[in-house]
């Protein structure tokens, strides 16, 4: 039986960790501040210590961070590397986007570049606009790329051990918000789960909400708030952006007949748009009312919390956009 | 140790320019479609640093790379099926002309990016070291790769952490299609180098033996964990940026000059003077270009790319 511990998330990110250099000894990890430091939120806490020589601070250099990791895996290696704020990646996008999601495909699979990208995004009071966007869509955009959004400890441990034993390159996206959340069981398995797949995280028949990363819990307490006005919605995390569980998604659609996707990122060209057309296009024939998306705003981030506050999808305005789907 | 150019050297560079002529002719046919750069002109520094490194060792270029993956082993006749869009291509024609990898040379790839590649040979050198593969990692660019970001934080990178890794600049005078002195304060690129604290070298790029010489011994250091090095290669192109270019920006006489100090002129009048007679030269040169015609014709033969197999090695 595979060990079970109270983790908090930002815990089960650091036993995934661990787990990865425990198991596989051609896993290194690197980032800026990761090793002695343990990460800015501790996420590498202590592993520099386990695993000398393979957990290593590096320059803010994140075109070297990823670049280095993608030369790494092409000779064999399984680097997990840590971009510390998910803004940070677009100065070196050059190395996600044009090299790491090339190599196999270009290369005819002759070489591979199996990396983990560990990073985090969205917004907390307070947070500027280069540190609180979510930018999923623009990874989930790019052939090649694997991408998740882990919700719950048991995901952020469960979806990283299989980001690092995938053999292509994979970008996990961490939510800050949820780092210090409660703690809950973890099952610290060492066999990795394959890659993709949805999760039902609450069952209903009135509307399916789609939705991935920190808000999924305030989808489900919105959902839990509609009860009272008779509506049950079935709440699906997509964990994965790519691969999209679209056989869980379009099952449940069918059934409910209506859809809304709820995510943090802005609305125009965010994920949420694929799912609308993906839904439509597979379920048309089932739908008794339009799918809708639900997400910030197309805004630049503010940090004053009031101001932050009118940006980020709120639960109340959740459940305003799924009273409306339900009743449509 | 100083050694001398060789035959060999010779036919190498002979080899690679021959390639590259049949690519030229390939290309005016539109055989061969799309951007092309060629390296006519530089082969005297892939010549040299390939003829000092190790099966260990790795190599990662530009998209002006033929003559890299030449040197290093790949076949005439993989290239042109590549470059012509044929299955039997050493990517499956999926790589082209400018971003093809020889796999099982260690050759990890042409790059179109400018500088793009270098980060990706650092992190080779983590391989190479935490592998312990005795191997370091070689990596070419140009002058103008000496303007981005990521070659500057690759170079940070690798002294920081004293990484076996090579670098080497290809000069050609050029960014592209404007000239590297206008472009930069100082234009000894190498002195860089030395700034991240790695010892920057320069070299004669059109003499193979010259650049054999500092190769050897910077991949020594960089083998035995003494850090990386930096050789900056004077040389030219003496062909556009890409097939097709005007070269407006060239000034009256200097290809003419450019010409007269390429190194399959120099290196065959430094031949002769040597001893070698132009009956083995010439020798030489037949059976090269027959083994270029050999290798066009046959990659000719191959069929196109299937274009059945057009989602295979996407993901795993």
């Amino acid at each position: 039986m595979p060990e079970a511990r109270r983790l908090s998330y930002i815990e089960s990110v650091n036993a995934a960790i661990g787990q990865c250099l425990a198991t596989d000894p051609s896993a290194i990890v690197f980032g800026e501040d990761v090793a002695k430091p343990g990460g800015v939120f501790g996420a590498t806490k202590g592993l520099a210590t386990q695993f000398p020589g393979r957990v290593f601070d590096t320059p803010i250099s994140e075109a070297a961070i990823l670049g280095s990791a993608v030369g790494a895996a092409m000779l064999g290696l399984k680097p997990i590397v840590e971009i510390m704020w998910v803004d940070f990646s677009l100065v070196a996008l050059d190395q996600i986007v044009n090299q790491a999601a090339n190599v196999r495909y270009v290369f005819n699979g002759t070489l591979t570049a199996p990396i983990t990208i560990r990073t985090q995004q969205g917004a907390l009071p307070g947070s500027c606009a280069q540190h609180s966007q979510s930018l999923e869509a623009i990874f989930a955009h790019i052939p090649g790329l694997r991408v998740c959004l882990p919700s719950t400890p048991q995901d952020a441990y469960d979806l990283l051990v299989a980001a690092a034993a995938a053999a292509d390159p994979v970008v996990v996206i961490e939510h800050r918000k949820l780092y210090f959340g409660p703690k809950d069981d973890v099952t610290l398995s060492d066999v990795p789960q394959p890659l993709g797949g949805a999760r039902v995280r609450r069952h209903g028949s009135s509307c399916t909400a789609v939705t991935w990363g920190a808000i999924t819990n305030d989808v489900i307490a919105a959902a839990e708030l509609l009860v009272v006005d008779g509506f049950e919605i079935e709440v699906i995390d997509a964990r994965w952006l790519a691969p999209f569980d679209w056989d869980m998604v379009g099952a449940s659609v069918a059934r409910t007949g209506r859809c809304l996707v709820v995510h943090e990122a802005n609305v125009t060209g965010g994920f949420g748009a694929e799912v609308a057309a993906g839904v439509s296009e597979r379920c048309f024939h089932s739908l008794d009312a339009p799918v809708r998306r639900l997400g910030a705003p197309d805004l630049r981030m503010p940090a004053a919390p009031t101001l932050q506050a009118a940006v980020v999808p709120t639960v109340a305005r959740i459940v305003e956009q799924l009273r409306q789907s339900c009743q449509e | 140790m100083t050694s001398a150019l060789t035959i060999a050297d010779y036919r190498l560079m002979y080899l690679i320019r021959s390639f590259e002529r049949r690519v030229a002719a390939m290309r005016d046919t539109n055989d061969i479609v799309g951007s092309v750069h060629l390296c006519n002109g530089q082969e005297a520094v892939a010549v040299g640093v390939t003829s000092v490194m190790q099966e260990a060792d790795t190599l990662t270029a530009t998209y002006r790379g033929h003559g890299w993956a030449i040197a290093r082993g790949a076949t005439a006749a993989e290239l042109f099926a590549e470059l012509l869009g044929r299955g039997d291509g050493v990517n499956g024609g999926r790589a082209g002309s400018a971003m093809l990898s020889v796999a099982r040379l260690g050759f990890l790839g042409e790059n179109s990016i400018v500088g793009g590649g270098v980060p990706i040979a650092v992190g080779a050198a983590l391989a190479h070291r935490h592998r312990r593969t005795g191997g370091a990692s070689v990596v070419v660019f140009g002058d103008g790769a000496m303007n981005q970001g990521s070659v500057h934080e690759a170079l940070n990178f690798a002294a920081a952490f004293q990484l076996p890794v090579l670098f080497v600049c290809e000069n050609n005078r050029y960014s592209e299609l404007t000239p590297i002195a206008d472009m930069v304060r100082d234009p000894r690129l190498h002195k860089r180098a030395v700034g991240y604290g790695i010892p920057g070298l320069e070299v004669d790029g059109n003499d193979p033996a010259a650049v054999r010489d500092v190769t050897r011994a910077a991949l020594r250091t960089a083998r035995a964990e003494g850090g990386p090095r930096f050789i900056e290669a004077h040389t030219q192109r003496i062909v556009g940026h890409y097939i097709g270019d005007a070269q407006l920006y060239r000034e009256p006489g200097e290809l003419d000059a450019d010409k007269a100090a390429e190194p399959l002129v120099v290196g065959r009048d430094a031949l002769l003077a040597s001893g070698t007679t132009e009956p083995e030269i010439v020798s030489v040169e037949v059976e090269v270009a027959a083994a270029i015609d050999d290798a066009a014709t046959w990659a000719l033969s191959r069929p196109l790319s299937d274009d059945a197999s057009v989602r295979e090695h996407l993901y795993a």
